[in-house]
């Protein structure tokens, strides 16, 4: 029996002889993407119970169990457990931990010990801002945009938030410094960029993001502080700043930071859609390459987010303009995955459900997205369930169902076990409609005026808020089901080898299942494209020194 | 560690061979992993920048007036310091990979020391600045006060860019003083210097800041005829 990366790791200090110390201070990429998952999960939990409980306020007009205070704190605090904890730094620190090195054939990261210090630096970082809930005066109620001058006056505790999405940015930044080093010096000898798997373009195309992006929210942070705690002025009207400059500071990250999120989840939908049709992906260095434009386009149209805070016309008609150019190279992957899938041989196995249902989920966010690109359009909308609509479709249908898919394809290579497929998919099913019937209802009743973060409303809204109530019974349920489905999977179910969907990815062609300590045993000369298969059969094989015998 | 790394070989189909790269042992990595950080640093400063341009546009005559105010002789003295001190760790990353070890340490000493320097002739300058009313949460940057709102963003821009740069000349102390520790335990060497020139780099970032920040506090005023220094 070889000896798997559960059994042995090196760690950042020493040579603890402990297992749980061993696992706090261990280097190894892949339990480092281990301990993310497991702590971004648990907070997942917090947050979606946490909205749950906006729902049953929600649940009819007036108040019933939570005042507006606290919605106010329930809405910020699901708002930054969801975006700064979990869903920016989700798929490149699990994923991209995890598979990422794999794919591309290194041993691990460019620089390990970092990244060991990176996951510490986030777990201090979710520390300072959910402590917030038990000192002084309470979780912040300001969203989690932080608008001036609204957070410059509260008397809640937006310190600990601003400093926590601080911390949790610098270990956004270091988690995409140290994939792009990975990625431009540690590639298998002969893989060229475009030789490299897609989600590594995703990955790729994040990191830069991470790096150029997040370095401005962070200074946004640090001077609202300054000007909550030392008086500088520059966001306070009543000293002559300018709020609407915390708006642009803020959205020149956040909005990248959407397509932060989105990039490696299209990554994952990547290697899905050619594993599960058996073909070689339709069109390799379009999707490449438009992961690399959305990530551009991405700088150039934060002030759409601004178009009722004050903001000359041209400017409006400009940032429209631009926003509708990320729309192109979107809709490029979306005709190329389906083009992947026209005359292949597809396998409906979990993984390839969740990928086919973010299809539809996504294209529903993206559409939408669109819509509310339109100033006109926008002016009506802004601020309205139709809004929270979309980007729950574009976030939840988009980057954590995927992170999903992403969950059910790579579950045998991180445990050499199999969950059950059947019980996987009624999961999948329950989760799918319970999505759709919480957030579809939010579209009309936003359209018909129906405002966000009210936790009052007028009674001719009930029935949506009614449909989407029971919608989220049936999400939540279908969720811990999943959950329930994959835990039991590593508990009790069956060893599989390494290569259990046929794909032709590296990750795929490990020494043993689950991995050993420093990955491929031998590293191999890459002079193949990422996805061939031929008549349904992958044409790449290797012997056991990784040498191709194909 | 890193001396006992043997590179891994892939072999192609044609029998090749291939050295393959790993973290262990990659000067390239490691510099390219610092020039990407230092680009975040840019990033930090262009967003405080972005916004003291802004409102230098807002008001851009309590902007002269403001930075007329400054003392342009301490400000200016310590731009020479910081250059010659980007000078020094230049030359003493020269002479470890000259292999001059010893000429290299002196080297870094006398950073240190010019560093020092400058966080003297900022706390100088700073004291005089509070003395004349005019420090964060203190005197004419209170609520309170008439002082023209340009001046007060001129001025609460001005310690947050310089405190903020300050800070981060504090860590470069700190870490040329471990770098002195790595060199003495042999960690660093003529041989394995990547370190050294890493925080060489960090070291040229720090002076570069301050090469804009001077220009943009300092000297936008000095054609208004302000007088130099109080």
């Amino acid at each position: 029996m070889s000896k798997t990366y559960f059994d042995e790791t090196h760690c950042a200090i020493g040579h603890p002889k402990s297992t749980f110390m061993q696992w706090m201070l261990t280097i190894d990429h892949k339990r480092i993407g281990i301990m993310y998952a497991a702590v971004m999960f648990t907070f997942f939990f917090v947050a979606v119970a946490t909205a749950f409980l906006m729902r049953l306020e929600l649940f009819a007009p007036g108040q019933q169990y939570i005042d507006g205070d606290t919605f106010n704190q329930a809405f910020t605090l699901h708002g930054v457990i969801m975006i700064f904890l979990f869903i920016v730094p989700g798929i490149p620190a699990i994923f991209g931990n995890i598979v990422m090195p794999l794919m591309i054939g290194a041993k691990d990261v460019s620089f390990p010990r970092l990244n060991w210090f990176t996951f510490w630096l986030y777990i201090l970082g979710c520390i300072i801002a959910v402590s917030s809930l038990w000192v002084g005066n309470g979780f912040a109620d300001t969203g989690w945009t932080f608008y001036a001058p609204y957070s410059l006056n509260t008397g809640t505790n937006v310190i600990f938030t601003l400093v926590a999405a601080f911390i949790l940015g610098m270990a956004s930044i270091l988690t995409g410094l140290n994939f792009l080093v990975t990625i431009h010096r540690l590639r298998a000898p002969g893989m060229t960029f475009f030789k490299m798997p897609l989600f590594v373009w995703g990955i790729y195309a994040t990191a830069w993001i991470q790096l150029l992006a997040t370095p401005v929210v962070g200074i946004t942070l640090v001077l609202a502080i300054m000007e909550k705690y030392f008086g500088i002025g520059i966001f306070d009207p009543a000293k002559g700043g300018d709020p609407v400059l915390f708006e642009h500071l803020f959205w020149i990250y956040s909005h990248p930071a959407v397509y932060l999120m989105i990039l490696p989840a299209f990554g994952i939908m990547s290697e899905i859609i050619p594993v599960f049709s058996r073909r070689e992906i339709f069109g390799y260095r379009t999707i490449a390459l438009s992961s690399a434009s959305i990530a551009g386009i991405g700088y150039l149209v934060w002030g759409h987010h601004l178009y009722t805070s004050g903001m000359a016309d041209i400017a409006k008609t400009v940032f429209s303009f631009l926003t509708f150019f990320v729309a192109i190279p979107t809709g490029i992957k979306f005709y190329d995955w389906i083009a992947t899938m026209y005359k292949g041989k597809i396998v409906l196995s979990t993984p390839m459900l969740w990928a086919l249902g973010t299809i539809i989920t996504f294209a529903i966010g993206g559409l939408t997205g669109v819509t509310i690109a339109m100033i006109g359009v926008d002016i009506h909308l802004q601020d309205t369930y139709y809004t929270v609509a979309h980007f729950h479709y574009a976030m939840l249908g988009g980057v954590v169902f995927l992170l999903f898919a992403g969950m059910h394809y790579w579950f045998p290579l991180v445990t050499g076990k199999m969950y059950d497929e059947e019980k996987a998919k009624i999961a999948f099913y329950l989760n799918f409609i319970g999505f759709n019937l919480l957030w579809f209802p939010m579209f009309i009743a936003g359209y018909l005026g129906m405002p966000r973060r009210y936790f009052d409303y007028l009674p001719e809204f009930q029935i949506y808020h009614q449909i989407s109530f029971f919608g989220a019974i049936i999400f939540i349920v279908g969720l811990v089901y999943m959950f329930y489905v994959l835990i039991q999977g590593w508990r009790k179910g069956e060893k599989v080898g390494v290569n259990p969907w046929r794909a032709t990815t590296l990750e795929w062609h490990l020494p043993s299942s689950p991995p050993p300590l420093e990955n491929h045993s031998k590293v191999p000369y890459v002079d193949f494209d990422p996805y061939e298969y031929f008549h349904g059969e992958p044409v790449v094989k290797f012997d056991a020194n990784m040498r191709r015998i194909d | 560690m890193a001396h006992a790394y043997v590179p891994e070989i892939a072999v192609d189909r044609e029998g090749n061979e291939h050295v393959v790269q790993g973290w262990q042992d990659d000067f390239y990595g490691g510099k390219l992993g610092f020039w990407l950080f230092m680009l975040t640093e840019v990033m930090m400063f262009g967003g405080m920048f972005l916004a003291l341009a802004y409102y230098n546009t807002l008001h851009p005559q309590d902007f002269l007036d403001a930075s007329a105010s400054l003392n342009r002789l301490l400000g200016g003295t310590n731009t020479v310091i910081l250059l010659i001190s980007a000078l020094t760790m230049g030359l003493g990353l020269l002479k470890m990979r000259a292999g001059d070890v010893k000429g290299s340490k002196l080297m870094i000493w006398a950073t240190i020391l010019l560093a020092v320097l400058f966080l003297v002739i900022k706390g100088f300058e700073w004291t005089a600045e509070y003395n004349h009313g005019i420090f964060l949460m203190h005197g004419e940057m209170l609520p309170e006060s008439t002082m023209a709102f340009g001046k007060k963003l001129f001025f609460g821009m001005y310690f947050t860019m310089t405190g903020l740069h300050g800070f981060h000349i504090i860590i470069g102390i700190g870490l040329m003083i471990w770098l002195l520790k790595r060199i003495n335990a042999g960690k660093v060497s003529p041989e394995h210097y990547i370190l050294h020139f890493n925080i060489a780099l960090y070291w040229d970032i720090v002076h570069l800041i301050w090469v804009f920040v001077f220009p943009y506090y300092y000297m936008i005023g000095a054609a208004t005829g302000g007088t130099s220094g109080h």
